[in-house]
């Protein structure tokens, strides 16, 4: 699982074009919008093209996604419990 | 009668500002000259980083035309040849990939010139007029007047104007910025001078 939350922030960093930041500074339980990285509604839909592309996950449901997207630690649960690849 | 307070250019590596050199790197390369530019200027705005580079050539020019503005009502006049072709071709091949022809949003919301005005409106919180035109050449027929009447009319107390190119990895912005005080006059002459590099030292 650690393996895969920092696979998570080098591809979050990489998708979201977040010079500025490096893995250790994303902590598994910051919340990836508002406050923490200060994501907008454009990483959201970047990061679900991020999800299929990458882990074979199609994201349907917006009220999920708001769960799902609220923490490296829920966002590592979930492609854990639902990658295709 | 109505004033250019400031003018630059941004062409191959070198920044000018009021016809003086102000910013010069040994890579002329878009994206390494713009970051090293961004970070000469000491601003703290991660935004930038996510901008196409059309957005990102618009903001460093503003940046620094805009450096000792105070006033929120500057009006955006700019203009193009290519429109947002540079990113259209971009967000074009991510999805006629054969294998990961995954669009991405983040190069969608670029595939239209004016969301550089929109990018420096939301820097520099203007609610003012704003125009993107495209043209095969900088209409200073049109432009100047206009840019004339947006002030006199009080619709805004500045204008900042010009020309942008973003193509292909070549680029070049000539932005001046008209008020009522300032060292050239507003006029034909001057306009063309600064959108074809003719003033620089």
């Amino acid at each position: 699982m650690t393996t895969l939350k920092e696979q998570l922030k080098q591809q979050i960093i990489e998708a979201l074009n977040l010079e500025d930041i490096h893995i250790e500074d994303i902590q598994d339980e910051d919340p990836l919008f508002g406050e923490g990285l200060g994501l907008d509604s454009i990483d959201a839909l970047e990061l679900i093209v991020l999800l299929d592309k990458q882990y074979g996950i199609k994201l349907t449901d917006p009220v999920k996604g708001k769960q799902i997207f609220s923490s490296i630690n829920s966002l590592a649960d979930f492609v854990a419990q639902n990658r295709c690849k | 009668m109505l004033y250019i307070s400031h003018y630059i250019q941004i062409q191959k590596g070198k920044v000018y500002k009021d016809g003086a050199l102000y910013f010069e790197d040994s890579n002329s390369e878009f994206k390494t000259f713009a970051k090293n530019l961004y970070q000469s200027l000491e601003v703290q705005y991660p935004k930038f980083y996510k901008m196409d580079n059309l957005c990102k050539l618009a903001f460093l020019a503003s940046e620094i035309i805009l450096a000792d503005n105070t006033t929120l009502d500057v009006a955006l006049i700019f203009s193009n040849k290519e429109g947002s072709f540079d990113t259209d071709i971009q967000h074009q091949q991510h999805i006629q990939h054969p294998d990961e022809f995954y669009p991405s949003p983040a190069i969608f919301v670029y595939t239209l010139p004016n969301i550089c005005l929109g990018e420096i409106s939301i820097r520099h919180n203007f609610q003012s007029e704003s125009a993107f035109l495209i043209a095969e050449h900088y209409q200073t027929e049109y432009i100047r007047p206009y840019t004339d009447f947006l002030i006199r009319s009080g619709k805004a107390q500045k204008a900042l104007c010009g020309w942008l190119k973003m193509i292909h990895g070549n680029y070049e912005a000539n932005l001046y910025l008209v008020e009522s005080a300032g060292g050239l006059v507003h006029n034909k002459n001057n306009i063309e001078n600064i959108i074809n590099n003719n003033l620089n030292i």
